[in-house]
């Protein structure tokens, strides 16, 4: 252990959900002035530790103590009192309000007197001050909306010290930050731990908790799975006490070593997105090639991905498809071509989660079990049957609500959709985000299993891991630019980096 | 289904209570009046409940039938129209200014109920307009024989509208909860997006479902203006957007979209067609009768909202019961 005073102890921490086991006896000790870095896999239990610590849950067992002290966390507000604060992975200001009224929000100071108006003399002065000690260049009457998202991040940064937080939790805070802002971000970091504020840095970024960290604590499936200190926290370390296993393990089935060298099945030229309209796009995946898609979020992935499957407008796209030119203009035109999305955000547009799982299933291809229109209901349930077999979602029925399924299993549900056809072309967005290890490798050996039958695949993925695990090929975009395609020979996690932060040029 | 199940249960007593104080609501003519009125009023309900269930709204109704009864007047007295013609005309303007409203709300992307708004406004404004804001009739044109027995004749003892309300429904029922369009139509409503990801084409799925309710307004409005037989531009039809509405409401229509059924648009609108016979049979000044409409409608509303609350925190409570057990085992 530190040498340092704690300032937070959770001791024996334990969480069960309905059928999951969340946390399994997990303890955390935080020292003043201290930066732990949270880390482990997706599902390894890092939300959950931190939503008990923020009063967004309740613990089942286990104690948690500030300063010595036993306390009870019931809300968020309480948490806030005692000195924690949350900066989040999805910014959570409101971009409505001016700089000011985010950082006071909820705590507005109030003029004397009857009316109790809002003290804006004093919130602007005092934001103005707090800003100035981020080094933010920003007035405080500034309306949200115009500033950057690494701006509006250190908005947020702004609002935990403003409510006199102790303890600040940082949840993958540079994930949409480009180098130069990450650098700046881990620089206030720092800061603050000079001025005795301790720091809980949730992070996938290696080399930023190698960077950083005082301490580096790992959870693996729910557990402690070890601690590592200051200079021997290096990130061959991490990784191997995260997976607690050979990586080549989990990617069964991995890829062939006798694969299509690429040669274009599917070919995607001159794409110019809305939202990069200055940079084109194009590359190509063999028959029965998985490739990969890698970059920070906000590289521009998931619009090449919408794109091509006709759900957003391009300014410019063309898409052959073992030699023969497409033309796409919505999801019909895809569908009818046998190219599939399995979108980034399952319950927004992957299913309709009140739906249930013979409904979702049968949606796209509706009208093969009808006729005349009408549909036709013994066929549908024997096509939702079959599918749910062939796949093994594990629901008691195919009656049952989509919303009820574990995130595997809905996202089951959705490939389940797509291979009701004969799929050409099948692109996963992010497949695997928010999925327990279990249902993670029986989709990547779905994946595989649809490439060897020949389809070709695309997979959007911001794990490293799993990009390097399932591709044949990984392409890699920076900002709205292909800034490079590696062939499985120069995989290796720095060089995908390298790509992924245009450090390059 | 338990939805359809508590606000028929509450029609039932509902009718019990007014026969028991005023036997004569159970007297054949009432119950043929009662049942005139549920046709003609159910008719374009199911139209604003199909709308509904694409999460939209349509407030034009009450104006688009004050504008096509004075079309059709016109028509029918002045221009020398023929049935078959005028009846065409009528429920074709009607689907042609739906389709308005649809493609401004899905190419447009414009709210429903701006959209409908206006059109109840400009509806009105120019029914007004039209005929000099002078009311419109049929008194007793000959040749118009067909259209009077649709409105106020009787087969087999029942009234047309009625007649025409069930083989109306029949056709939707199986379109809304039957076919690939009914299916659809729940998909889009309760969430588009993923619809679209799944290749439905949901702007012509909701663009369709306004039409659809133009054409039924249309035939509502038809029935109506030969039931009063006169049409006076300012007033007729005044607020029955609002019926329709309500009545899809209390028949389990969510106005969030992607939720409704037929037989529940049934059940509302015969609802507050006996809510306001009740009034009528039961004494209470006509002038309360919006008032005690407003306040059943509520309580049915808040009723459901109650048990469904309720039925959630229980399965809740299940659940934490279920993993407590799974903790000590």
């Amino acid at each position: 252990m530190t040498a340092r005073v704690p300032i937070l102890e959770m001791e024996g921490i334990s969480k069960r959900f309905p059928g999951v086991v969340a946390l399994d006896n997990v303890s955390l000790t935080v020292g003043v002035g201290e930066i732990v870095a949270l880390i482990g896999e997706n599902g390894a239990g890092k939300s959950t530790l931190m939503k008990i610590l923020g009063g967004a849950i309740s613990r089942d067992s286990g104690t948690v103590k500030i300063d010595g002290q036993p306390v009870e966390v019931r809300s968020p507000r309480e948490a806030s009192a005692l000195g924690i604060e949350f900066i989040h992975q999805e910014l959570s200001v409101l971009d409505n309000l001016d700089v000011a009224a985010n950082i006071f929000l909820r705590r507005e100071p109030t003029t004397a007197g009857f009316l109790k108006l809002i003290d804006r003399k004093r919130i602007y002065r005092e934001s103005d001050e707090i800003l100035r000690r981020l080094g933010l260049r920003v007035a405080s009457r500034t309306p949200l909306a115009q500033l950057s998202l690494a701006q509006q991040q250190l908005v947020e940064i702004a609002r935990a010290l403003s409510a006199g937080a102790r303890i600040i939790i940082m949840d993958e805070p540079t994930s949409s930050l480009t180098l130069s802002e990450t650098r700046r971000l881990l620089e206030i970091t720092k800061d603050l731990k000079a001025e005795n504020v301790s720091i809980i840095y949730i992070s996938h970024r290696m080399h930023e908790v190698e960077e950083i960290a005082d301490r580096a604590v790992v959870l693996r499936d729910g557990k402690n799975a070890g601690e590592i200190e200051g200079g021997e926290i290096t990130h061959e370390r991490m990784v191997r006490m995260m997976v607690g296993r050979d990586l080549k393990d989990f990617f069964k089935g991995a890829p062939a070593e006798k694969r299509t060298n690429g040669a274009g099945a599917f070919e995607v030229r001159r794409l110019r997105t809305l939202r990069y309209p200055n940079h084109q796009i194009s590359f190509n995946v063999g028959k029965g090639e998985v490739l990969g898609f890698a970059g920070l979020v906000g590289a521009g992935r998931s619009e090449v991905a919408r794109a091509i499957f006709g759900v957003d407008e391009t300014i410019e796209v063309e898409v052959a498809l073992n030699g023969q030119e497409l033309r796409i203009n919505d999801p019909q035109d895809a569908i009818t071509h046998g190219i599939y999305l399995v979108p980034e955000d399952r319950r927004l547009s992957g299913l309709i989660v009140d739906f249930n799982v013979r409904e979702n299933i049968t949606l796209p291809n509706l009208e093969s079990y009808s006729s005349a229109k009408i549909i036709n209901r013994n066929k549908e349930v024997v096509a939702a049957r079959e599918a749910v077999k062939a796949i093994n979602i594990k629901t008691p029925t195919p009656e049952m609500r989509a919303a009820n399924l574990s995130g595997g299993n809905q996202q089951k549900v959705v490939l389940a959709k797509w291979l009701t056809f004969s799929p050409r072309v099948l692109i996963f967005d992010e497949p695997t985000r928010g999925i327990d290890v279990g249902a993670k490798s029986e989709i990547y050996q779905l994946i595989r299993k649809l490439a060897a039958e020949g389809v070709s695949v695309i997979v959007i993925s911001s794990e490293m891991e799993e990009v390097l695990g399932i591709s044949d090929r990984i392409a890699v975009m920076h900002e709205g630019r292909l800034t490079g395609i590696l062939e499985r020979a120069a995989f290796s996690e720095e060089a995908v980096m390298r790509l992924a932060t245009g450090t390059n040029d | 289904m338990k939805k359809e199940l508590g606000i028929f249960v509450l029609l039932i007593v509902l009718c019990i209570i007014v026969s028991v104080i005023n036997p004569n609501f159970l007297l054949a003519i009432n119950l043929q009046n009662l049942a005139r009125q549920i046709g003609a009023f159910g008719i374009f309900s199911i139209g604003l409940g199909l709308v509904i269930i694409t999460g939209g709204i349509e407030l034009s109704v009450g104006s688009m039938m004050a504008l096509l009864g004075v079309l059709l007047s016109m028509m029918l007295t002045e221009w020398r129209f023929g049935v078959p013609l005028a009846v065409l005309a009528c429920i074709a303007i009607a689907m042609v200014l739906t389709l308005g409203h649809g493609l401004l709300i899905t190419r447009l992307n414009m709210q429903p109920f701006i959209v409908t708004l206006c059109g109840l406004l400009f509806y009105r404004g120019l029914a007004r307009f039209i005929t000099n804001d002078e009311t419109k009739g049929f008194g007793t044109v000959a040749g118009l024989d067909f259209l009077r027995f649709l409105a106020n004749g009787n087969l087999f003892y029942i009234p047309m509208p009625f007649v025409l309300l069930i083989i109306i429904s029949v056709v939707t029922w199986v379109a809304l909860h039957r076919s690939v369009y009914g299916r659809y139509l729940f998909a889009t409503g309760r969430n588009a997006e993923a619809a679209r990801y799944a290749g439905i084409n949901t702007n012509q799925i909701i663009t369709f479902t306004y039409v659809i309710a133009g054409a039924l307004t249309a035939i509502s409005g038809i029935i109506f203006a030969f039931y009063t037989n006169s049409v006076s531009p300012a007033n007729h039809g005044n607020a029955y957007e609002l019926y329709g509405i309500a009545a899809a409401v209390l028949g389990g229509c969510s106005l969030r979209g992607g939720e409704g059924s037929v037989i529940g648009i049934l059940i509302g609108t015969a609802l507050l067609q006996v809510l306001r016979n009740l009034v009528n049979l039961l004494g209470i000044p006509s002038s309360l009768d919006f008032a005690v409409m407003g306040a059943v409608i509520l309580l049915g509303v808040m009723a459901d909202q109650i048990f469904t609350e309720r039925r959630n925190r229980r399965q809740v409570a299940l659940m934490r019961q279920s993993s407590a057990l799974g903790e000590q085992s």
